[in-house]
């Protein structure tokens, strides 16, 4: 259906390529949460995997910062519309993170990331794998801030960002696909933007 | 917690029809709307706007309801902000008997209904009293008995959306306290406060609450929201009775607010 009168503000093809449906450019980097901003400093943060409920290996923010780190330069999509272009992360990719943990194979097919501030969100293992996810703990070459989910945050930039769980403190491996906090609250269980799967049925 | 789409359903684009335009402050304006098919909504959520231009392109925001589920109607409340792509079209375009797409409701979280029970802090500033406003109106139709304390920050009196009403409802609904405080004027009279929100306010707030409440609501910009959470945790409110709802985007471009997180 064409809006009466709407004609709206175009941006360059070559960024329009670049833009998901229904997202626009955003040159800031908004905030949003559910909920106030935990403050965790990195001496008490440590970050843990687990299969099932069974913890496999467990780092402190010292010894996070000795495994293997890697830059990522990617567009990020956030499912309330806004996109940015060529944010740089850098950190210890889920593939890293398995070998350093003693894993040459994914336990399971799904993985719940959990958070310090019990938020938690769900990605198929196969998201993670092959360079395309991280746990950053450095964006633009400073340490993430708290309000952006510093110490660290989960990094899937192709899924819309509510996946990157900010203030992360573990990932589970787990059987089955469980839904996160916004999966459980009528988001959708995959949320890739290319498709628009903002909600559960898009 | 509430399922926003029915089990195996979607969550249908509609065409609703505006059926009137209010103006609520000098750059907020308010949008009747009637949607075809609205199952109700819990107040708190917001409804996703798509306008397509005559090429196809389309832009969509988010904007949230400030009227009461119990209205036949959907009140969708918007602020002018002259660099955004959609709100002046809302502002200079958009006349009643037009007709917009929407979908909705959206957001399971930063939501109140009479089960979830009192007392209730709600904590506004700037045009993030919308939602707020809808909860507010929400308990005066099912729960008048939970006490509910609403403290809005707005930058000038004029700026105050909805400020008659509810300064009205402050009056003669028993358990409604109203703060309403002004940042950018000085001086200004009672019943208007002066001043950001601080601790002593949030002090003298929590006192007339009986300690600290069931539930807060906090909605506004990053800034404001971090200031409010962090006087509340700093009183002792547990941090998981506090549900926050920032806007998305900068402001000075989209007006939209959104929901959802990180």
């Amino acid at each position: 259906m064409v809006t009466r009168g709407f004609f709206g503000r175009r941006v360059s093809d070559e960024e329009a390529k670049r833009l998901p449906p229904g997202q626009y450019l955003e040159k800031g980097f908004p905030v949003l949460s559910a909920g106030p901003t935990p403050i965790v400093k990195p001496e008490n943060w440590s970050f843990t995997i687990k299969i099932g409920p069974r913890p496999v290996k467990s780092w402190s923010f010292e010894e996070f910062g000795a495994l293997p780190q890697t830059e990522l330069k990617r567009d990020i999509h956030c499912v309330t519309k806004w996109s940015k272009f060529d944010t740089e992360w850098r950190g210890v990719l889920f593939d890293d993170l398995m070998k350093a943990a003693g894993l040459d194979e994914p336990p399971t097919p799904y993985v719940l990331a959990h958070s310090y501030d019990d938020y938690t969100t769900n990605v198929p293992v196969a998201d993670l794998i092959d360079g395309k996810a991280m746990v950053a703990t450095h964006f633009a070459g400073y340490p993430i801030t708290s309000d952006h989910g510093g110490p660290a945050r989960l990094l899937v930039p192709h899924l819309y960002f509510w996946k990157s769980a900010k203030w992360v403190n573990g990932l589970q491996f787990t059987e089955r696909d469980e839904a996160g906090f916004w999966e459980l609250r009528g988001y959708h269980i995959y949320g890739d933007p290319w498709r628009e799967q903002r909600f559960a049925g898009d | 917690m509430e399922q926003i789409v029915p089990p195996g359903g979607r969550l249908a684009w509609q065409e609703a029809t505006v059926t009137a335009i209010a103006p609520l402050t000098p750059r907020v304006k308010g949008f009747m709307l009637k949607a075809p098919v609205w199952r109700g909504f819990r107040a708190g959520q917001h409804v996703d706007v798509r306008l397509t231009a005559p090429d196809g392109y389309q832009a969509e925001r988010s904007y949230s309801i400030g009227s009461a589920p119990e209205s036949p109607e959907i009140e969708l409340v918007v602020e002018r902000l002259d660099e955004g792509e959609v709100s002046p079209f809302f502002h200079e375009v958009v006349e009643p008997g037009d007709t917009i797409e929407i979908r909705g409701p959206i957001g399971g979280h930063f939501t109140w209904g009479q089960r979830d029970g009192g007392p209730v802090l709600l904590v506004g500033g700037g045009s993030g009293v919308v939602p707020l406003v809808s909860m507010l109106r929400h308990r005066a139709h099912v729960a008048p008995e939970v006490p509910m304390t609403l403290i809005y920050s707005a930058r000038t009196r004029d700026e105050v959306i909805f400020g008659d009403e509810l300064m009205m409802r402050a009056e003669s609904e028993p358990n409604l306290t109203l703060i309403l405080t002004i940042t950018r004027e000085d001086p200004v009279q009672a019943p208007f406060r002066m001043g950001r929100i601080g601790a002593e306010l949030v002090e003298e707030v929590l006192e007339g609450l009986g300690g600290a409440p069931k539930l807060s609501f906090v909605c506004g910009s990053t800034a404001f929201v971090d200031t409010a959470t962090r006087l509340l945790l700093d009183m002792d409110v547990p941090f998981p009775s506090i549900k926050t709802e920032r806007y998305g985007g900068d402001p000075a471009r989209t007006g939209a607010i959104g929901q959802p997180g990180p």
